[in-house]
């Protein structure tokens, strides 16, 4: 087994994932297993081979995490959608997802030093007011019981998100919520 | 026939709404968030995570985010359930016991020491143990982490599931379902907070 070097810090370096937990060797994946991962190439990751043992979740989870995040049709620009993945990541403590959505967000803005000030400082670092808005909306629903409210509302219109955009915050970041807490607990990152 | 959106029968969103519209321009997410809900509510092999364990897991972890439509939901499905009626009352009374508020918990020794959190680390009750058998109270001990304290979780969390008689895949299928529920609750929130804002 390799050695597993976890990070420390929050980092916009790529990161691997070390399952702890046993995932399906490559040579055992069936057709229903690739379906599941949907894209082919995803049978080299060991996260995913591990979540293929179920395909049917997989596979709706996958698909509800695409739609949410590369439909840019319309709706919330990519970056910000990124934002409150890295934000929601951030906030609950997953250093591997905050990594990857960190990469992104910085990528689709073009705010690299804003982005690593988020994760420097945590989710109270100061990024202007409609980053802010999207980061507080995104810790509201991070928390436990659900902190969301009007005023996280009234803060994303005044910051000009429309309603089509706010429902783009709550879809990013209740997701990871749902992706963070796969993340933290079969597997850990490792540099 | 087609069950009905479980999202927008919880978030009460109706057809022809302005959210149902705005949810339309994202419907592979609403038809897979579906999707998602039934693989696990509603799953082709059972035989690792059994559908009243299904329930039990599902009402205790909406419980713990505080009464909701969606924890009124999970609850009836686990008095509906097969040898799901009689697991009502504990984890009523677990959920009690567990209420918290997150997230909170440690992060990897280091500068980000400095935010680690101390918070409750849940236990099923002694008295509670025996009607919830070996496998629900590993399993509510880890929903308990999963919910408000996911920073913590550590491989050794997993050593205890498969000791209690879980499955490798058992726990995978858990896993989805606990972390599903956090989403699920939270987007059916959020549309509930952001509709109530609009009227």
């Amino acid at each position: 087994m390799s050695t597993v070097n976890p990070p420390v810090v929050f980092t916009q370096d790529e990161l691997g994932w070390v399952s702890w937990i046993d995932p399906l060797p490559e040579a055992e994946l069936t057709e229903r297993h690739f379906a599941g991962l949907v894209d082919r190439a995803r049978a080299k990751s060991e996260y995913f081979r591990l979540l293929v043992r179920d395909p049917e979740v997989l596979e709706a989870r996958t698909k509800t995490d695409k739609d949410i995040f590369y439909n840019v049709a319309d709706g919330l620009p990519r970056a910000e959608r990124e934002l409150a993945a890295a934000a929601t990541s951030r906030y609950n403590g997953c250093i591997y997802c905050a990594s990857v959505h960190a990469r992104f967000a910085s990528t689709y803005s073009k705010r690299r030093d804003d982005v690593q000030r988020l994760l420097d400082e945590g989710v109270g670092a100061d990024l202007g007011e409609r980053w802010n808005a999207v980061v507080k909306a995104s810790v509201a629903l991070a928390e436990t019981p659900i902190a969301f409210g009007p005023d996280n509302i009234a803060e994303l219109r005044r910051a000009g998100l429309d309603d089509a955009e706010i429902v783009d915050v709550i879809n990013g970041a209740s997701f990871f919520n749902w992706a963070n807490r796969l993340m933290l607990s079969l597997g850990e990152p490792s540099k | 026939m087609r069950t009905k959106d479980i999202i927008d029968m919880l978030a009460g969103i109706e057809p022809g709404s302005a959210l149902d519209a705005i949810r339309a321009r994202r419907l592979q997410a609403r038809e897979n968030a579906q999707k998602s809900y039934l693989s696990l509510f509603e799953p082709i092999d059972a035989s690792d995570f059994s559908l009243a364990e299904r329930a039990a897991v599902a009402a205790f972890v909406t419980g713990l985010h505080g009464e909701s439509p969606v924890a009124a939901f999970y609850r009836e499905k686990l008095a509906a359930s097969a040898d799901g009626a009689a697991l009502v009352e504990p984890i009523r009374s677990e959920i009690a016991r567990g209420k918290t508020s997150g997230p909170y918990g440690a992060f990897p020794a280091g500068p980000l020491s400095v935010e680690d959190k101390a918070g409750l680390i849940y236990r099923v009750s002694a008295e509670r143990k025996s009607e919830l058998g070996a496998r629900l109270v590993a399993a509510l001990e880890h929903a308990h982490l999963l919910v408000f304290r996911p920073r913590d979780a550590a491989s050794a969390d997993m050593k205890t599931l498969l000791a209690a008689g879980w499955s490798t895949t058992g726990i995978v299928t858990f896993s989805q379902l606990v972390a599903f529920l956090s989403f699920q609750v939270r987007v059916v929130s959020g549309l509930r907070t952001l509709a109530a804002a609009s009227a």
